[in-house]
Order: structure tokens, then C-alpha cells, then sequence
């Protein structure tokens, strides 16, 4: 039984030390720079909670990997003086061992469901999709929401953004209803304001993934998907669609910005005078859309004059905004 | 199942006496080219393909959906169907059903001898086992060359090998072509021949069933390939409505293909249980179940009650391509994440249908090369019951941000990372099994330790993937991709090479060379941790799946993670030199029990008499006595079977 000691203390020793050395080095040259950095508050948490769970991630692979070095470093048969196992009831079970991994892991498990769950909830859903009634949001965001589908809803600094993502194969347009509903192939931020993304789709399922923001929501057709973030640095981002959608799936991605609130509201306001015709023939904005009757990927908003080729007459008609 | 003590007169599988004359048999039961074998199926599915082709235009012709689109999926569903059912005709895996449907007395099937059997319906478990691994080899070799396929493209981020549209084809076939194996890969080869031997049964319990879940599993790989003369699909192995719904007449491949290979899950799995649970010998009492046992039933478990959905699925999906129905067309009142769930709740059990087999194999092999008693035996089974129970219920961790009801999300992270504690069992399991132990670095020893190693990180990556907030980081990029590889390909994969290397010499007599095998496995190992490692990096830096253009800044990664892959791939090239070479060109004649085990199966005769057992063991303890003076024999063999192994208690101290 002494023997077994030694053996342990010396891997659990090994381990601790190497736990802290790893989990350190981790903490402070690593964790900073993980992705997706800190331009909005969820991409902050959640690169946050990447690197707890990765420091109580390493010690675990640390742990079995120094066990099994040390398996294969002391009790090769290749050895000389390697000792003959032992079989045995002994060898067979050990309640204390048993109990203690089951513990353990039991513990860890549940800690980090529980600090998930947390996480979640103080994250107003950490920038994921929570679907059309999200139950985690930021202050004023119901308030903007409900307000967006009036033809009088504003937005002025300080208050939540309601951007609206419409994917379709193979691009994403976004559309601002606190401007008077227009589209824009571009999506603009304010700096320090608080988004509240409404993703939906034409066609088939994409999922907007705003890789700086933290955001990833997917779209799916007559589905409004809302995520939340607030935006902390200027600077340009990335948006790729990160679900397989097709054909150019690979090549459905393009750029936004955070800019200034004033030079925001400045680009908003111009864009929407300048679209201001386009604006007009666009239907009225909804949380979803119907795609016309010729398919998925034909035309993408409903002109009541196609031919349903579909028994469902109300398929293809115009459809009056949900 | 007949437990008589003697050797049976006839044979139990089919009850026909052994060496009888063929004349005056039915045509179908001949020998030779004349009978029914492979080429007499590949002939009755190009013709039921024909006839079911003709008979979907006939149907449907006059519809103007159809006329004005060019393509007829409803002629395409039924041609494949009725191609497989041509298949299974051909093959013969109808001749006993039908009969007994027309109220005929069946003719049973003959015992077949020599190469040809392999090429037949042959209902002798060691032969469908051995007529798996070639199929499941099959799949893995077409699935690997299209991942080099797909490693090609990715070695730069604008120069295109490929068009978009055959890469998205490449990359389907590839991602569902590989799960299709993986199912299998295990259960199918190891599962069928082992299964039997462990628990010291003659037989499957259906040994019709077993040959058709085989022959049926080859009718899926071609099912799955007949999309590619229609351009392929377009959904990746996940086949996503309202993709799904918009994508070509090769959808109608992949959802048949599925529905096909999950008749054979389904069989398999219902075949395998009720093996275990009504064919075990005498004394073979749960508590001396061999654990590679316990982890095929609860596969088997898990095909049984899983796949039944993901073959619904399937065909409401071909109904909703071919006769216009809306399961999953929001327009029409259908659902897309009704595919979404369906897919998933099938999904998340088949994700342990690929991993209990290789914790099995490796629970299994561990004690033989540690000469130490498996540890915590039941705590491993328990693991393995846990694992399965659970998988049913985190099925949703896949849809955390495609706006699932949000405050389900909790929930299924909570399950989803409680599966870590049965998991974390074999990782208990496998620690004390090698503490204290005496190691022997034997091939297959050294791919059930890289189990290990690939498995735990491919587990522990999985916990950030079901915590929510980091999932919004890393779900539906390349992190995703490189956990499941780690897991299906560093546990599964390896844990069947370990498999490979441990029972081949039983299943064929001949041992698999040594040097080459070392050169495979570390060859194996170490670029298939260079492929897919640097993949947690490129997707953490933004790379997402399926995608044939990425960020410039992620070339290196990529070219390296490529070439790499180009070596994972040669690493593939050196086990088929040495299969070939130690089965074919130089085979070395096995010992009749290489690596000493205590198994059950280890000591049938060499090579195995088709009743397996001349008779049915009586089993006194279970297979892990390693290095225990004084311990019982595993078995009372009956007379004069056994010099495969002597089962002395006094040659196993010595071990």
C-alpha cells in the first residue's frame, strides 16, 4: 500500500503543478487574446467563460495525460525490474477511487451547467438566438421591439438598436425600422448601444454569425430569431453565414462596421432619404417575409400578380405583414 | 437457442444436415455462379432501377409540376426502391420471407464452404463479420478519398479546385457517406463475429436477419452514391430542410440512403440484443458479460430505439419531394425544425452508437495487455447504460442558436454536460486498469491508449461546445468539426484499428505484421493530430463549416492542417499494404492465441468450426482473472476443444 501512495502522490503532484503552471501561463498570455475578443459586451463574456472553462478544462487533460505518461514511462513490461501485477479483488475495485472520480466529475459537471445557466441569463442569451420571444433581454429592449413595427419608431443614442437581418441565398441585407425600414447590403452599428438583431430568411435555414459582435443567430424562413450584444469598440467586422445553405454558402460573407453614434445616425438618416423610393416598393416591415411563388430563390418578395403552382391559394399572393 | 451439451447433428442455423447433396435443390441453392450471389443482386437492382424508373415517370408524368421542372423525384424514389428491393431479391435475403408470405415451406439455406460464400447470403455470423469489415472498409476508403478531396480545396482561400457545387457535393458525400461507416464499423464487423463467441452462443439469434442487415448496408453505399450522376445534394450529412426541400433529384439518394441503411441499424440492432440477452451460455450471468458485450448492447440499444426516427424522417422527406407534402415547407404549414428535431433526436444517440463500441474494445484489450483485471467492471457498464439513457435527452444541444424555445437551452446543457460523468467512467475504467500494470506495447495496445488520448480531448472540447454562451463562439465552425472528429475518428476509428489488430489474427489465422502496423498507428496518430488540432484554432478564429473560401490569415493553418491530412491519408495506405501483405502476400500463420487472453472467444478451435463451440461452454467466472493465483477457469469447454489456451489458474499468474 505504500507503493500505491508514492504512485499517486507523484502523478497528483505533477499534475498540480503542472495544472497551475498551464492554467497561469493560459490566464494571463493566452485567455486575452482568445476569440472573439471584446468588441461587444458578449463577445467580452463569453471569451470569458471559454477561458474558466478552459482553465478547469487543462488540469483534467493534464491529469490523465500525466497518468497515462506515467503508466507508460513506469510500468512497461520493456522495463527491467518492472514488478507483476497484481490481480485480485483488490485490483478489480476500489470504492474510494470510485467514489472520489464520480464526485469530482459530478461536481465540476454540475458547477459548470450551473455557471452556463448563469452566464446565459446575465448575457441576455450571450448573443445566440433565443427565438421569436426571447425570455433573457436588456433593458428597453421589449420597449424597442414592439415599438419597430409602428411606422413611427425612432431611434435616438442611448436607446436599443432594432436591426433586422434577412438571409437568403447567398447574401444577407439588413434592414433598420427606427429609419423607416430601409434595406441597406451593409450592416452599420452604433458604438455603445445595446443591438437587438431580429434574423429571419427567405429561403433555406442560414445562421448569421457577426464574428467580432458575438453574434450567431440562426435564420430560418417565417421565424424571427433575436439575439442581443452591445457594441464597445469601433471598428470593422465580419459576418459569415455559418450554416451550409447551398451552393455559395462559402461565399456568403461580407463586412459591417461600428462607427461612432453621431456618425451612425448621420449614415442612417442619409441612406434612408437616398433609399427612400427603393424603401417604398419594399413590403412594409414584418419579423418574417413569404417568398413569392417562384421558388425559394426567384423572387423574394411577394408581388401578388405570380401564378401559384400551388393548390394553397394564399401561396403566392400578397401577404399582409405578421 | 439450443444449449444441448452435445455437437449438434445438424446444423443449428439452419437445420439442414451437414454435407448433403445439392441435387435436386432449387436453383437458388447451388454452388457456384449459378445460385444467387452478388452478381446475380448487382443484375436485380439495375433492373428494379429501371423498372422502378419507368414505373415513377409512367405515374406521374402527367402532372405539370413535374413536366415544367425536368426532374422527376418520384421516379427516382421509386427506382432506388425498387432497386434495393431487386437487391435484396438477388441476393436471396427474400427467399424465406416470401415463401413463408405465400404460405410455402421455405428452403433453408445451405451451409456454403469456400471463397464464394462471401459473396452470398450466408447466414454463418463469422462470415457476415468478416464480409463487414471488407464493407465497412469499402465506405471508409470512398469516404477518406473525398476528405483528401475536401483537404485539396481548403489549401487556398481563393484558388478553387473544385467548383462550388461539386465541393458542396464532395463534402455531403463525404460527411454522410463516413456516418453511414461509423454506425457500422464496430457493431458490424466486431460486433456480429464476437458477439457470439464472448457469450459462448453457436449463433445470432437471427441469422437471417444478420445476413440482410449486411447485404443491406452494401445497398446503402450505392444508394448514397446514385446522387452523384444527378449532381449530388446540397445539405451536408445533417440534410436540412428547406434545403433539403429546394435541393436536386440526388436528395431523394441521401434520404432513401439513410432510410436503407437504417433498416440495416434497425436489424443489426434488434438481431444483437436479443442475441445477448437470450443466447448466452450457461453461467454467463450479467456480472460475466465481457464488457465489449455490454458496450454492443447498449449500441444495439441505442440503433434499436434511435433509428426508427431517422427512418421516418427520411420518408417524409421523400414524401415531401416526390408527392408534394409539407412536413418540413413553412409556407405550407410544415416545419423545418420539425426536420431539425427529428434529425437530432435520431443524431444524438448515434453520436454514441460511434462511441460505445470503441470504449468497449478498448475496456476489452486493456486487461489483456496490462495483465491486470479490468477495474471497476461495473461501474464500465454502468458508464456505458448511463451514456445510452442519456443520449436520448440532449438531443437539442445541436440547436442552441436556431431559436429553439430559449429557456429550453439550460435544460439541454445540463444534460448534455451530465453525459460527461458516465463518459468520465471510462476514463476511471482505463486508469486503473493500466495502475500498477505491466504493459505490453502491442499494436493494439498502442491504438487503444491513443483512444485515450483522442478521446479526451475530443470530450473536453465537447463541454464548451454545450455550454451555451461558448457555443455561440464555436458552433457551426471548424471547432465543431475538429471535436467530432476527435471523437469519431481519434476514439471510434482508432479504437476499431485496435480492434483490427487484436482479432484479426482469430478471424482470419493470420497475424497482421508488426513493424507495419507500428508504422500505421504512429503514423495514424500523429498526423491525425496534426490534421484536426489545428482545425480548434481555425474555427475559433472564424472558419465556418462546408465552406470552400476562408480568411486569408487562416492559410497556414489550413495548408498545414491539409498536408497533414494528405499523411493521415498515406498513414491509411500503410495498414492496406500491410493487410494485404499479411493476409495475402507473406501471411504468417497466428498463434491460437497471440496476445494470451482470457477471452471466451480466444479459446474456440482454430479456425473456428462453424457451430463455434463443439460444446456449449459452461462459464464459471468472467474473462479478467489476469495475474490471480488460485483464480477459477473461465469455463468448462467440454472435451477436448480447447488447446487454444491453457486456462490453468497457474499459467495465469504467470502473466
Amino acid at each position: 500500500m505504500k507503493n500505491e501512495t508514492n504512485h499517486l502522490r507523484r502523478i497528483f503532484v505533477v499534475t498540480l503543478v503542472l495544472s497551475v503552471a498551464a492554467d497561469l501561463l493560459y490566464w494571463f498570455l493566452v485567455g486575452p487574446h482568445v476569440p472573439p475578443g471584446s468588441m461587444t459586451s458578449t463577445a467580452h463574456d463569453n471569451q470569458l467563460d471559454f477561458n474558466i472553462l478552459l482553465v478547469i478544462a487543462l488540469p483534467v487533460l493534464i491529469g490523465v495525460w500525466v497518468f497515462l505518461g506515467y503508466s507508460i514511462a513506469n510500468w512497461s513490461a520493456k522495463r527491467a525490474n518492472v514488478p507483476e501485477p497484481q490481480g485480485g479483488a483488490s485490483a478489480r475495485t476500489n470504492m474510494k477511487a470510485q467514489v472520489l472520480w464520480i464526485t469530482i466529475t459530478s461536481v465540476v459537471v454540475l458547477f459548470l451547467a450551473g455557471f452556463g445557466t448563469v452566464e446565459l441569463m446575465v448575457g441576455n442569451g450571450s448573443g445566440g438566438g433565443e427565438g421569436p420571444n426571447p425570455v433573457w433581454e436588456p433593458a428597453g429592449a421589449a420597449k424597442a421591439e414592439t415599438a419597430a413595427l409602428t411606422s413611427s419608431a425612432t431611434w435616438a443614442p442611448g436607446k436599443v438598436l432594432v436591426v433586422q437581418v434577412i438571409a437568403q441565398q447567398w447574401k444577407f441585407t439588413y434592414r433598420y425600422p427606427q429609419f423607416g425600414g430601409f434595406e441597406s447590403p451593409q450592416l452599420m452599428l452604433p458604438d455603445n448601444t445595446t443591438v437587438a438583431f431580429n434574423v429571419t430568411s427567405l429561403d433555406v435555414i442560414h445562421s448569421f454569425w457577426a464574428y467580432q459582435l458575438e453574434v450567431k443567430a440562426d435564420a430560418n424562413p417565417q421565424e424571427n430569431n433575436v439575439a442581443f450584444t452591445t457594441t464597445k469598440q469601433l471598428g470593422n467586422f465580419t459576418v459569415r453565414c455559418s450554416e451550409l445553405c447551398g451552393l455559395w454558402h462559402g461565399a456568403m460573407y461580407d463586412y459591417g462596421k461600428v462607427q461612432t453614434q453621431a456618425n451612425f445616425a448621420t449614415w442612417a438618416t442619409t441612406t434612408e432619404s437616398a433609399n427612400a423610393a427603393n424603401t417604398a416598393v419594399l413590403p412594409a416591415f414584418a419579423w418574417t417575409y413569404v417568398p413569392d411563388a417562384n421558388g425559394a430563390a426567384g423572387g423574394y418578395y411577394p408581388d401578388g400578380t405570380v401564378t401559384p403552382y400551388s393548390s394553397v391559394e394564399v401561396y403566392g399572393a400578397k401577404q399582409a405583414a405578421s | 437457442m439450443t444449449i444441448s451439451a452435445e455437437r449438434p447433428t445438424k446444423n443449428v442455423a439452419t437445420g439442414t444436415p451437414p454435407g448433403s447433396s445439392h441435387r435436386g435443390e432449387p436453383w437458388t441453392q447451388r454452388p457456384g455462379w449459378l445460385s444467387q450471389h452478388l452478381g446475380t443482386a448487382i443484375i436485380a437492382a439495375v433492373l428494379g432501377y429501371v423498372f422502378g424508373h419507368w414505373l415513377g415517370n409512367y405515374i406521374t408524368s402527367g402532372y405539370p409540376y413535374i413536366a415544367n421542372s425536368g426532374q422527376n423525384s418520384a421516379a427516382n424514389a421509386l427506382a432506388l426502391t425498387f432497386g434495393v428491393v431487386g437487391w435484396l431479391l438477388g441476393i436471396g435475403a427474400l427467399n424465406y420471407p416470401l415463401a413463408k408470405l405465400v404460405g410455402r415451406e421455405p428452403v433453408h439455406e445451405k451451409p456454403v464452404e469456400g471463397w464464394t460464400r462471401y459473396f452470398r447470403y450466408t447466414l454463418d455470423h463469422k462470415v457476415v463479420g468478416l464480409q463487414y469489415v471488407v464493407g465497412v472498409l469499402l465506405f471508409m476508403f470512398t469516404g477518406g478519398l473525398l476528405a483528401m478531396a475536401i483537404r485539396t480545396e481548403l489549401l487556398s482561400p481563393t484558388t478553387h479546385v473544385f467548383g462550388p457545387g461539386t465541393y458542396i457535393e464532395i463534402v455531403s458525400e463525404h460527411g454522410t457517406i463516413m456516418m453511414m461507416m461509423a454506425t457500422s464499423i464496430i457493431v458490424g464487423p466486431l460486433g456480429n463475429y464476437f458477439v457470439p463467441l464472448m457469450i459462448g452462443s453457436r449463433r445470432m439469434a437471427f441469422p437471417r436477419i444478420e445476413a440482410f442487415s449486411f447485404w443491406i448496408f452494401i445497398a446503402g453505399y450505392g444508394v448514397i452514391f446514385s446522387a452523384l450522376p444527378y449532381g449530388g445534394f446540397p445539405t451536408g450529412w445533417t440534410g436540412y430542410a428547406p434545403l433539403q426541400t429546394q435541393a436536386g433529384p440526388g436528395m431523394i439518394s441521401y434520404l432513401l440512403g439513410f432510410a436503407v441503411i437504417g433498416l440495416g441499424m434497425m436489424a443489426a440492432g434488434f438481431n444483437i440484443a436479443a442475441t445477448v440477452i437470450n443466447c448466452r451460455a450457461p453461467g454467463m450471468t450479467w456480472s460475466r458479460v465481457p464488457i465489449f458485450v455490454w458496450s454492443i448492447l447498449a449500441t444495439a440499444a441505442l440503433l434499436t430505439l434511435a433509428t426508427p426516427t431517422l427512418f421516418a424522417a427520411g420518408l417524409f422527406g421523400v414524401l415531401d419531394k416526390t408527392v408534394q407534402t409539407a412536413f418540413y415547407v413553412t409556407e405550407h404549414g410544415g416545419s423545418s425544425y420539425l426536420w431539425e428535431n427529428l434529425f437530432w433526436f435520431f443524431g444524438h444517440p448515434e453520436v454514441y452508437i460511434m462511441a460505445l463500441p470503441g470504449f468497449g474494445i478498448v475496456a476489452e484489450i486493456l486487461p489483456v495487455f496490462t495483465r491486470k483485471p479490468l477495474f471497476a467492471y461495473k461501474v464500465a457498464a454502468a458508464g456505458m447504460i448511463g451514456v445510452a439513457l442519456l443520449s436520448f435527452f440532449v438531443w437539442q444541444h445541436h440547436l442552441f442558436q436556431s431559436g429553439i424555445n430559449p429557456d429550453m437551452r439550460p435544460l439541454f446543457m445540463l444534460t448534455t454536460e451530465l453525459i460527461s460523468i458516465p463518459t468520465g467512467f471510462i476514463f476511471l475504467v482505463g486508469m486503473g486498469t493500466l495502475y500498477r500494470a505491466k504493459i505490453r506495447f502491442e499494436v493494439p495496445m498502442l491504438f487503444a491508449m491513443a483512444v485515450f488520448f483522442n478521446f479526451l480531448i475530443g470530450g473536453v472540447t465537447g463541454v464548451f461546445l454545450s455550454d451555451v454562451p461558448v457555443n455561440v463562439t464555436v458552433h457551426g465552425g471548424f471547432f465543431v468539426l475538429s471535436h467530432f472528429h476527435y471523437t469519431i475518428m481519434g476514439g471510434l476509428l482508432f479504437a476499431f484499428m485496435a480492434g483490427l489488430y487484436y482479432w484479426l489474427p482469430k478471424m482470419t489465422g493470420r497475424m497482421m505484421n508488426k513493424k507495419l502496423g507500428q508504422w500505421h498507428f504512429w503514423t495514424m496518430f500523429v498526423f491525425f493530430n496534426l490534421t484536426f488540432f489545428p482545425m480548434f484554432v481555425i474555427g475559433l478564429l472564424g472558419q465556418p463549416r462546408r465552406v470552400f473560401t476562408y480568411a486569408r490569415n487562416l492559410t497556414i493553418l489550413n495548408d498545414f492542417s491539409s498536408i497533414s491530412a494528405f499523411l493521415l491519408g498515406f498513414s491509411f495506405l500503410i495498414f492496406f499494404a500491410n493487410l494485404m501483405w499479411s493476409m495475402y502476400i507473406k501471411p504468417v500463420r497466428a498463434p491460437a492465441n497471440p496476445w494470451d487472453s482470457l477471452g471466451l472467444e480466444w479459446q474456440t478451435a482454430n479456425p473456428i468450426p462453424e457451430y463455434n463451440f463443439e460444446r456449449i461452454p459452461v462459464i464459471m467466472t468472467d474473462p479478467y482473472h489476469y495475474s490471480e493465483s488460485g483464480a477459477p477457469a473461465l469455463a468448462d469447454l467440454g472435451v477436448g476443444v480447447s488447446n487454444a489456451t491453457d486456462s490453468s489458474s497457474s499459467s495465469r499468474s504467470k502473466k
